[in-house]
């Protein structure tokens, strides 16, 4: 089954608001996606990369980072949020920072990379996993959401949604994939890795060769229409850009609401109803194979 | 005039409520606010009241419904009346994936347009969509009208048994054994008295539409095929 939620906002107005209004969306979807939940949030544009790094506990989170600072003799800012820790690193020091954590840490995860966005994902309700990052707390300009009942692999955090392959590339997904090994591979020879076994970790590295490959968000969602086999509704995001793309077949659930101020993705209408002026937003169903993306300027 | 609202009381105090009654009973006309999209809005109604909704409705609104009218003033998500047996169900907005699915009877009227899949395995129902409907539609009907004054998705009536389905706009394609059908004046007829039942009497053409149906040919086993199996 599965939950996803989407919030591209238009108006800066807004942008105060996005944690708590992404946060009421996800739980919403609560019915949809118990076992674990996970987001990923634009906010401020930070100094060089920003690392989202996951751990067992914050304690062993900052044995990493105190043992990561004496390493490379540097001093890095944090934001430390229960079992996740987002980690500034200076522009040009985001390859050597992985290389150490690699070498020295053990259950220490690197979830995202980007210049503004942040994943976080864990198990459990959505709500206390809203809770325990303090997402109701979080600004930005969009954000996705994912609430996950799981039907083919293990509740685990490494199969919550969002995945990331990419700088501020993240994607969620509703459906499952049935060609996603030969197309691991196929990105594996491209010079792609992946952390998972996962289907969607695949469809989210699909996107992130095709643009590595000069196609925009939109252009790689529609060859993804050709190339990704299975069901699907996919939201993507991207450090500018919001995207939504359904399969042929479209079994999968979409509703979407725009107004001047935002575009707003659920999975079912219940996600949107706390939404500011729904009652007057543009309220439709995506059509199967159409590429729905907007970007920011 | 009794209303509910949604957002005071539980959804299933409001289904409880309109299962107790009685036909014969006089609080005949109901009215629902604050729906925000929950499930299985008056579902399984089996009396001759009125229910009026304002504002977006989840899945499987008036779902199975017997007798009764249900009007919903906004959009209506999966699975409006599916398997409705009898009575009226007016959608004023666009309707999601299966509207009318597996429904024996009654009429569904969907002023904006409806998803794939519209009218599944129809079993009696008449429909009508005064937009669009996606692709998949009237798959395996096997009796009822669907009356669509837009266009038609892609494979339309796959696998169709015996429903009637008009059309007035362009149909992107046929499903497997739908083919298009000569328009007769009993046709025309029948296809006036759903349109004078959506209420569109007199403002609708009825020469404008095409009639797709059954060609029949996926009804028997044909020994052609054998080698198939």
């Amino acid at each position: 089954m599965c939950g996803i939620v989407g919030l591209f906002l238009k108006n800066p107005k807004l942008e105060p608001q996005l944690g708590t209004l992404l946060s009421n969306m996800l739980e919403t979807m609560t019915g949809r996606g118990p076992d674990s939940a996970g987001f990923a949030v634009y906010g401020a544009d930070g100094e060089g990369v920003k690392l989202t790094l996951r751990g067992p506990d914050q304690a062993a989170l900052s044995v990493a980072v105190s043992g990561l600072e004496a390493g490379l003799g540097a001093r890095f800012e944090t934001v430390e949020r229960d079992t996740h820790t987002v980690l500034s690193v200076p522009a040009g020091r985001e390859d050597a920072v992985r290389a150490w954590l690699q070498a020295n840490t053990r259950g220490i995860d690197v979830v995202s990379a980007g210049r503004r966005m942040e994943i976080y994902k864990e198990v459990g309700l959505p709500a206390q996993v809203a809770g325990r990052f303090d997402l109701a707390g979080m600004t930005g300009t969009h954000g996705i959401g994912h609430t996950r009942m799981a039907t083919e692999s293990a509740v685990t955090t490494n199969g919550a949604h969002p995945f990331s392959t990419g700088i501020d590339e993240c994607l969620v997904h509703n459906g499952s994939l049935s060609n996603h090994n030969d197309m691991r591979r196929r990105l594996e020879r491209e010079g792609l890795t992946f952390a998972t076994r996962n289907d969607t970790e695949v469809a989210a590295g699909y996107l992130s060769w095709r643009m590595r490959e000069g196609a925009s968000l939109k252009e790689a969602l529609e060859s993804s229409l050709r190339d990704l086999d299975g069901f699907f509704t996919f939201v993507v995001g991207t450090e500018t850009g919001f995207a939504v793309v359904r399969d042929p077949i479209a079994c999968k659930p979409a509703v979407m609401a725009e107004t001047d101020d935002y575009v707003a993705f659920g999975s079912e209408y219940r996600a949107l109803v706390g939404l500011p002026g729904i009652d007057k937003a543009r309220v439709f169903e995506p059509e199967p194979a159409r590429v729905y993306a907007w970007e920011r300027h | 005039m009794p209303n509910f609202d949604l957002n005071r009381a539980p959804l299933r105090e409001l289904n409880r409520t309109l299962h107790a009654l009685r036909p014969d009973t006089n609080e005949s006309h109901w009215t629902v606010t604050g729906p925000d999209g929950r499930h299985a809005i008056a579902a399984g109604l089996d009396a001759p009241i009125s229910v009026e909704i304002d504002g977006n409705v989840g899945y499987y609104c008036a779902g199975m419904n017997k007798h009764a009218s249900v009007v919903i003033n906004g959009n209506a998500g999966v699975g409006v009346a599916e398997n409705m047996m009898s009575g009226f169900v007016h959608v004023r907005g666009d309707a999601s994936q299966a509207a009318g699915a597996t429904a024996h009877g009654g009429l569904l009227v969907v002023d904006g347009n409806a998803g794939a899949r519209c009218g599944i395995s129809m079993k009696g129902i008449d429909i009508v969509v005064k937009g669009s409907i996606g692709h998949m539609s009237a798959f395996m009907a096997q009796a009822g009208t669907l009356t669509v004054l837009g266009d038609a998705g892609e494979a339309l009536g796959d696998s169709l048994y015996e429903a009637r389905l008009f059309v007035r706009g362009s149909v992107r394609s046929l499903g497997a054994d739908c083919i298009e059908k000569e328009m007769r004046d009993e046709h025309r007829e029948q296809l006036h008295g759903k349109l004078k039942a959506a209420g569109l009497a007199g403002e609708i053409d009825p020469s404008e539409f095409k009639r797709y149906g059954s060609a029949r040919r996926l009804y028997h086993f044909h020994v052609d095929n054998a080698g198939a199996y």
